[in-house]
């Protein structure tokens, strides 16, 4: 084990060329790790890396300093190529704390480094982590790259002779010399952060000066460390000009949202209830009342539903979010919104289930829900974002459907990309593709609310305002040639296929299946949703070493499926449906290919895939 | 200028619709105080929608040649506080029953209370599931046999007032299903005011629990056992005019005028605009006589008009016009082409 705490001014190495890096920085919740990760990732993605980013956070709102079950933690992988996930196992992991240590050794690559604040290993905090040794002082650690740092000892030290500090607020600029290490490490820039100080800490100029000597302080320390010999080089990535952001995936769904409303002329009505990891999409579009956004918090999930349905009703572009158990109480409202045919997007940011089950984890499980959780015959359209950016597109695309087609949209995210983040390269609002809609003004002779576009089957939209239209809509059936009740056996039939009839033909309007990698081969490896990165970077790995015989057809349209499944389907000897649950999506693919095989690949841990189990699975499926 | 209203008749607002309910039923009554309402509160027939639950009494939409929307059981407002929301120029009519709103609604009845969205509530209290076909609802009284209590509803109740007002409501009405033209004008008044007007229609359910009022509603009684209250006017009642409302130190008590020295000045002076809740909470529970007519009518901010200040505040104050602005806003990054 390498422990030496010797600094001298040896002459250092150039730097080491990686591709690609992943970093976790963990500590205690009030350490501050959320806010050293972020300005990691924005500093590596303004020079031009590719980046995805994870966050950790422990479910306790203020847990216990210093406890195994308080790490909160950050991790983000870099890259000069194209980066698709936060990635598995670290190649550095900055430890704020022993429980920090504890809770996330498993992760880091064996040889590899991990640094640690030395002083937060007092026997304290040693017993909150339920150490028995100090583990800088046995044998554990052999197998890594230690480097120990006095952080909180060389913190104070920076910031003696800086007026109107307290112990508070220097303990807790000491993420902020980690920062400046691993700054220099990996040959980043301070300016992004330093510029960050200044901004948010405008009106106090103490608290600028602290961090920034702190920030500067960790960098140069690193600098002249011994134990680091070279600093790392990633060079920029390869990404299509233009101009980019850091983008959370619940940020881009509001934000689709957002485009939607603009782009389509209507006024945006959310009607939501807090559920994690869903809620930031509220606490986003809450803040935009400057675009009129209308962000209604209701009373619970079915008054969530049930407003945004009076509002489509009312002529808005009309949205709820939510989570599974969520999605379970607004699935009586949904049956409602589909009867009466009203455009209405219901975002269901999945998370482990059944019940309460796992709500901080990640899970695909709620596909079931989203396709048949409702009662009679309730087709609606569902699709799924794959990537925290793609958020944006797919909410977008969600109203655009809702609104050409009439009905209600599921949107289906998951807690992965949902917290995760990625550059997004922006997409100015002209840019986007045009939203019509059915709105009707006037009345032709024998008008009735259940008239129909010939192409799509979307019923017309009469809008309460509007002289002459007034009609009524129910849950109770209709009759097709009037909207008048019906309970006219025929009737209720030819509506019954009319609806289904009407979600079908919304494969007119939705995108080709597309493969990545090979069109044709030994094994097609399918997935949908929020698995596309761990997927994409596998059969990619697998690609490179010389699998060309490998596939990805990865899905965002479920309901219905795109119009050439079948066909790219059929051009692979094998298939497997890998997703985040018991095998759902496999069975829906089993249910409209009857004739072909489809293996399924399971994983229901709250967790992602990792790397090594597909290139496992797929190598062995591939030979 | 705005163009003027349409003069409209009751006729106006009915429809080709064969209206379903049973013969007798006092929901016709309300139906057609509502037809009549409407025409004298000044607004476009295209502006006026009717959002109900499920039940007997939420088959109304149908009924009227107006927008609305028949919708699942107990989510009327909530669907109707997004129907205002979304468009404030509306007027807007929640129809519900005692089991509609006191049990599977519940939660959304005291919360579109509480907030004071400017929309109109009419509920139909007939103390019975009719629609299923009479089992006891959270209005019905503890003894009642019905369908699902054939030994006696075990129980308590609910009084729609009394959880109304609990529920921070503005707007509070009482009155019987057999009193058209007093109901017609309540609902003139609900309609006018500003916030969340409640109306407890006291309705006959001619089938499953029938007379059910009948003590307080009956031609022969009504004047005795009721005390429509009006603002500003003193709490009489009876067919002589000659009973009142007194306090007696923290309960209202009936007194006779001419009886024990009381003059008409003794007698309690209704104020239906008083913020505090007290006395408007005791009527409400007087069991003799029956208030009816607006116990509570207190202005008070509507929710439209706190969200609309502050819209105007944020939107004064924001530099963002477009989707545009706030995208490419803050980090921001440019990756150049090779």
């Amino acid at each position: 084990m390498v422990t030496e705490k010797i600094i001298n001014n040896k002459r250092k190495l150039p730097p080491e060329v990686l591709k690609t890096v992943v970093i976790r920085f963990v500590g205690d919740s009030g350490d501050g790790m959320q806010l050293t990760g972020t300005q990691f990732s924005d500093t590596s993605a303004m020079f031009g890396n590719d980046v995805a980013t994870f966050p950790n956070y422990p479910s306790e709102i203020r847990a216990p300093q210093g406890s195994l079950y308080g790490v909160s933690g950050f991790q983000v992988h870099i890259g000069s190529v194209e980066v698709s996930t936060p990635g598995d196992n670290v190649d550095l992991l900055v430890a704020m704390n022993p429980a920090g240590l504890k809770t996330n050794l498993y992760a880091v690559k064996p040889g590899h480094t991990i640094i640690v604040d030395n002083d937060s290993f007092n026997k304290k905090n040693l017993e909150k982590a339920q150490y028995a040794t100090n583990p800088l002082e046995d044998d554990s650690l052999e197998n890594y790259r230690v480097i120990e740092v006095d952080m909180t000892t060389l913190t104070k030290e920076a910031l003696k002779g800086i007026e109107g500090l307290d112990n508070k607020i220097i303990s807790r600029s000491k993420n902020m010399f980690a920062l400046g290490m691993v700054y220099w490490m990996y040959g980043r820039s301070k300016d992004h952060t330093i510029d960050f100080f200044n901004k948010k800490f405008k009106s106090k100029p103490h608290i600028i000066e602290a961090n920034t000597k702190v920030l500067n302080a960790g960098y140069y320390f690193a600098e002249t460390l011994e134990l680091i010999p070279n600093a790392y080089s990633i060079s920029p990535a390869k990404m299509a000009p233009g101009t980019y952001r850091i983008i959370m995936g619940n940020t881009a769904t509001a934000w689709g949202f957002l485009a939607a409303a603009e782009k389509s002329g209507l006024e945006l009505f959310l009607g939501s209830y807090p559920i994690t990891p869903a809620t930031d999409i509220l606490h986003e579009l809450v803040k935009h009342k400057h675009f009129g956004v209308k962000a209604f918090q209701a009373e619970d999930e079915i008054a969530g539903i049930s407003s945004a349905i009076g509002a489509s009703f009312a002529g808005d572009l009309a949205i709820t979010t939510t989570s599974g158990p969520g999605l379970a109480l607004k699935g009586e409202a949904l049956g409602l919104a589909m009867m009466i045919e009203l455009p209405l997007v219901v975002v269901n940011v999945q998370r482990g289930g059944p019940s309460t089950g796992l709500p901080t984890k990640t899970e695909q499980s709620d596909l079931f829900q989203a396709m048949y959780g409702r009662n009679g015959e309730s087709p609606v359209i569902v699709i799924a974002a794959s990537t925290p950016a793609n958020c944006f597109d797919y909410a977008y695309q969600a109203s655009k459907l809702a609104l050409e087609h009439m009905t209600p949209v599921i949107l289906l995210t998951d807690g992965y990309i949902a917290n995760g983040s990625a550059p997004w390269k922006i997409k100015s609002i002209a840019s986007l593709p045009e939203i019509k809609n059915h709105i009707i003004k006037e009345a032709k002779e024998n008008w009735h609310p259940y008239e129909r576009d010939e192409d799509t089957l979307a019923r017309n939209w009469a809008i309460p305002g509007t002289p002459g239209l007034e009609h009524r809509v129910g849950g109770l059936e209709k009759d097709r040639n009037t909207g008048n009740v019906s309970h006219v056996p025929e009737n209720h039939e030819i509506m019954t296929w009319t609806r289904a009839e009407k979600i079908k033909r919304v494969q007119n309007n939705i995108p080709n299946l597309a493969t990545s990698f090979a069109n044709q081969g030994d094994l097609l490896v399918i997935g949908w949703g929020g698995t596309f990165g761990s997927l994409y970077s596998a059969v990619k790995q697998l690609s490179e070493e010389g699998y060309k015989n490998i596939g990805l057809a990865h899905f965002n349209y479920i309901n219905p499926l795109p119009k050439n499944t079948g066909e790219i389907l059929s051009k692979f000897k094998k298939i497997i449906v890998c997703e985040l649950n018991n095998g759902q999506f496999v069975n829906i693919l089993r249910m409209n290919f009857s004739g072909i095989e489809f293996l399924p690949f399971n994983k229901i841990q709250g967790l992602p895939f990792a790397n090594d189990e597909l290139i496992e699975k797929f190598k062995l499926l591939a030979q | 200028m705005e163009p003027a209203v349409k003069e409209y008749t009751y006729k106006d607002f009915a429809n080709d619709q064969e209206v379903r309910w049973c013969p007798g039923c006092d929901d016709y009554v309300i139906l057609r105080s509502v037809q009549k309402a409407l025409p004298e509160i000044g607004v476009k027939k295209e502006d006026v929608v009717f959002i109900s639950g499920i039940g007997c009494s939420s088959r109304f939409p149908y009924y009227m040649d107006t927008y609305g929307m028949h919708s699942i059981h107990g989510r009327a407002p909530a669907i109707a506080s997004g129907v205002k929301l979304a468009n404030p120029q509306l007027s807007v009519w929640v129809i519900t029953g005692d089991g509609d709103s006191m049990a599977i609604g519940g939660n959304h009845f005291i919360h579109v209370l509480r907030r004071n969205i400017n929309l109109n509530i009419i509920l139909f209290n007939n103390e019975i599931y009719g629609l299923t076909k009479g089992q006891f609802s959270p209005t019905s009284r503890v003894g009642q046999k019905t369908k699902s209590s054939p030994y006696g509803n075990t129980q308590p109740p609910f009084s729609p007032g009394e959880l109304a007002l609990g529920a921070q409501a503005r707007f509070f009405a009482r009155i019987g299903g057999n009193s058209p033209k007093e109901m017609t004008d309540i609902f003139i008044q609900a309609e006018k005011f500003k916030g969340t007007s409640l109306v407890e229609v006291l309705q006959n359910c001619v089938i499953f629990n029938d007379g059910c009022f009948v003590k307080y509603t009956d031609k022969s009684v009504r004047e005795d056992k009721q005390l429509f209250v009006e603002h500003g006017k003193p709490m009489v009642f009876g067919k002589n005019r000659d009973k009142g409302l007194v306090l007696n130190g923290l309960k209202l008590e009936v007194a006779t005028i001419g009886e024990n020295g009381i003059t008409q000045e003794d007698l309690l002076v209704h104020d239906a605009r008083e913020k505090d809740p007290t006395m408007h909470q005791m009527l409400v529970r007087l069991e003799y006589p029956l208030v009816t007519g607006i116990i509570r009518s207190f202005n008070d901010v509507t929710l439209e008009e706190m969200e609309d200040a502050l819209t105007a505040q944020v939107r004064e104050k924001s530099s963002f016009k477009k989707a545009d602005d706030l995208f490419f806003s803050g980090e921001i990054y440019e990756v150049k082409g090779e």
